[in-house]
């Protein structure tokens, strides 16, 4: 007798080894290949940095797009991984609906910590001045080797 | 209808038959998972405003850029990607851990959830290393006019800007004997320690060269109680989901999934697994990249 767990379940997903290999080979190497090209993006922000005058848009830009490449990687993990793509759509939305709170919850949150900063910078010029990296430090940090520390 | 709901026993939805075509087990399981997204997301989100709300964030490439048994050369990135690629691998290995699951292929499941809690184990391994490395690694920092070291804790961060030269070489002057001892010998290793201590504060100042100190102002606090309490949190989840393959394993081998006549057990710790390597992704984006 099957347990009742599993009568519960009308059509159960039955992938022939073929297509299963090669969905999770695919989707194993696309998670790779994002997870390098992240990494890629990471170290040109670093050289960026680096340099004599950081272009802070650049920088945005490359962080911008790594922020895309995260969300496509979630995407592939849950999709896939997860078999989330294969359930039934209405099961999908009670988790995907809900989940579009974030957009809210993201925005209104940075929004809000940016405020406090400017409004910190304008009414307290003591912590403007105390924690605004001076100018000229940025290119200082060119001598990014070793941190001094013990291993 | 009425008859067969008594012939199992079942009290689940009432006609029997998951209208999401998935079990209660199941299902719960996604919403638990969804739940604990937002839990992770409202972390996250507080890091970010907390982040907006400063003028100065440590670089991570500054923070993380050692590497286990190289040293103290610069390898930004190098181990955060080791520990991502792991976590990556052993997503991999629960999936064809299921997938050897929905074919009952006992010996199947216990070879692949076996390499899934080897990988767990790992990642939780570098994640120890790491975190002892930033805890006990100290750096030259400038504290109230004088030089101290200090390493990466809940009530202190060394990674705030650099310091220029002029002000180290006054601040060196101010600096106690103990920590100047301590920064000579990173810069001088042909001296022993008691050598180095014997000799008087100017001496050693002469020692040090301060192109190599990298001395900076005193970073953000909240960086450290971020970092630990969110990386904290989701080790935590490593862990109890290394637990929970473990036990869905030791069931494996006793035959449990076997005589129950399916594996849809290992289903719901795949979720839990893959979930795990998903808030990962985005600790790795939050902490490591930006």
């Amino acid at each position: 007798m099957q347990h009742p767990a599993f009568e519960e379940v009308s059509f159960h997903h039955h992938t022939d080894d073929d297509t299963f290999y090669k969905k999770v080979k695919k989707t194993t190497i696309l998670l790779s290949i994002i997870t390098v090209i992240e990494l890629a993006i990471g170290l040109i922000i670093y050289n960026i940095h680096k340099g004599e005058s950081p272009n802070e848009l650049l920088v945005l830009m490359f962080k911008g797009m790594v922020c895309i490449l995260t969300l496509a990687k979630a995407y592939y993990i849950v999709s896939v991984f997860m078999h989330l793509g294969d359930e039934i759509r209405n099961m999908v939305m009670t988790i995907v609906v809900p989940l579009l709170l974030f957009i809210w919850f993201i925005t209104a949150f940075i929004w809000d910590g940016n405020s406090y900063r400017n409004l910190r910078n304008n009414y307290d010029k003591h912590f403007q001045e105390t924690t605004t990296p001076a100018k000229g430090h940025g290119h200082q940090d060119k001598h990014q080797d070793p941190p001094a520390g013990k291993q | 209808m009425a008859t067969t709901a008594q012939v199992h026993q079942t009290k689940w939805w009432s006609g029997g038959k998951s209208p999401f075509n998935l079990e209660y087990g199941k299902l719960m399981m996604w919403y638990f998972l969804m739940s604990d997204a937002f839990t992770f997301g409202a972390f996250l989100i507080s890091y970010g405003t907390i982040r907006f709300s400063q003028n100065f964030w440590p670089d991570p490439n500054v923070v993380f850029n050692a590497f286990p048994g190289a040293g103290h050369a610069n390898l930004p990135l190098a181990f955060v990607s080791v520990m991502t690629f792991i976590l990556i691998i052993s997503s991999v290995t629960m999936v064809l851990a299921v997938h050897a699951g929905h074919k009952n292929d006992k010996a199947g499941v216990v070879k692949w959830l076996g390499w899934t809690i080897v990988g767990g184990a790992a990642f939780l391994g570098c994640q120890a290393w790491e975190w002892h490395h930033l805890i006990t690694g100290e750096h030259a920092v400038l504290v109230d006019g004088q030089i101290d070291l200090i390493g990466q804790t809940m009530r202190a961060n060394p990674w705030g800007s650099l310091v220029p030269h002029e002000s180290v070489a006054a601040a060196l002057q101010k600096t106690p004997h103990e920590t100047l001892v301590a920064l000579a010998h990173q810069s001088n290793h042909a001296l022993s320690h008691e050598q180095l201590a014997a000799m008087t504060d100017q001496q050693l100042v002469n020692t040090i060269n301060i192109d190599a100190l990298h001395v900076r102002s005193k970073g953000p606090v909240a960086f450290g109680g971020y970092f630990y309490g969110i990386t904290g949190f989701h080790g935590f989840h490593v862990f109890s989901g290394v637990v929970i393959n473990i036990v869905m394993l030791k069931m494996t081998q006793n035959n449990v999934f076997q005589n129950r006549g399916h594996y849809l057990m290992i289903e719901k710790a795949g979720l839990y697994w893959h979930f795990v390597d998903l808030v990962w992704v985005f600790v790795f984006l939050c902490f490591y990249l930006i």
